[in-house]
């Protein structure tokens, strides 16, 4: 994939990562890390263990379509397009949030493994057609999930701000009416 | 005790594919995002190789918990590839989202394949 980044474009490329320190700051490999490794890994234990329990409750019988599977990995694509619109476009969260929730929650929950070895068994039992309906199924509808949830988030970010501008402004627009009153 | 099995192999499955995905991306500058790309294609094959380990008696079934569910599970994820699939395609690399999403579909399971082929070969 030859195509160079554009130089403009330093931020990293995986949405997950949180944003590197300028390089005057950042410290040598290995060091500064741990917290943010340490909050990915639990992260990461918390979202499995989600994803585990989701499972159990709703357990897929071999050679079924994995439906329990299905949904964790839409509902985490959901959720990572609220996440990460917020993340990046509006809050200034506390900088172990995104490896914590983004790379370490959601990445925990979701499964791309599950999801390919999943087909596998289908199309080795026999199930070739329910295989290849799930895989379509999961790619069209987690790329759907995120790309609403992100498309709602970012409207509903420019609503509120929005809003906000125009009751400063109309504030404004009293004052001066106040102003040319008392001239 | 399976709970625990898959929180611990979770909780090295997820710094792997941070770890993983950081050192991927320091080495290539394309638009291309290869980090997430390699941790779900090793994380398929690996996952193929337990799973039919398991399946063939030459694991217990705790195995497929650690793992499995825990360590491929938190090393492979759905929600990352999808949202940079996105991102891909709203900053105008239509033919990059595209490449990705099946790439990532393809090549994943084409090590699902390669794995439980393997666990086939060695075990059953």
């Amino acid at each position: 994939m030859g195509q160079s980044r554009p130089p403009a474009a330093e931020e990293p490329v995986d949405p997950d990562l949180p944003d590197s320190p300028p390089p005057a700051r950042r410290a040598p490999a290995g060091h500064g890390q741990l917290p943010v490794v340490c909050a990915v890994s639990v992260g990461g234990g918390i979202g499995a263990a989600a994803r585990y329990g989701a499972s159990l409750l709703w357990p897929t019988e071999a050679n079924a379509f994995p439906w329990t599977t299905f949904f964790v990995n839409v509902a985490g694509c959901a959720a990572i397009g609220v996440f990460l619109v917020l993340a990046t476009e509006v809050w200034a969260a506390h900088r172990l949030v995104r490896p914590f929730f983004g790379t370490g929650v959601l990445g925990g929950f979701t499964t791309f493994s599950a999801y390919a070895v999943d087909i596998q068994r289908l199309v080795d039992g026999g199930r070739a057609a329910t295989g290849l309906g799930y895989l379509a199924a999961t790619l069209v509808a987690a790329l759907a999930a995120v790309w609403a949830t992100a498309r709602l988030t970012r409207r509903a970010i420019a609503w509120r701000t929005r809003l906000s501008t125009a009751t400063r402004l109309d504030g404004a627009g009293r004052a001066k009416e106040r102003k040319e009153r008392r001239a | 005790m399976n709970w625990l099995l898959v929180v611990v192999g979770a909780m090295a499955g997820a710094p792997l594919r941070y770890l993983t995905d950081r050192s991927v991306q320091r080495r290539h500058d394309s638009l291309f995002p290869w980090g997430t790309f390699t941790v779900n294609v090793v994380g398929c094959l690996v996952l193929g190789l337990v799973t039919g380990a398991v399946a063939a008696g030459a694991a217990p079934s705790g195995v497929q918990a650690l793992l499995g569910t825990g360590l491929c599970g938190a090393l492979t994820t759905y929600s990352t590839f999808s949202y940079e699939t996105l991102r891909l395609a709203e900053s105008g690399a239509r033919f990059f989202a595209a490449a990705n999403a099946v790439a990532s579909v393809v090549a994943g399971l084409g090590a699902a394949f390669t794995g439980a082929a393997l666990a086939q070969a060695l075990w059953a």
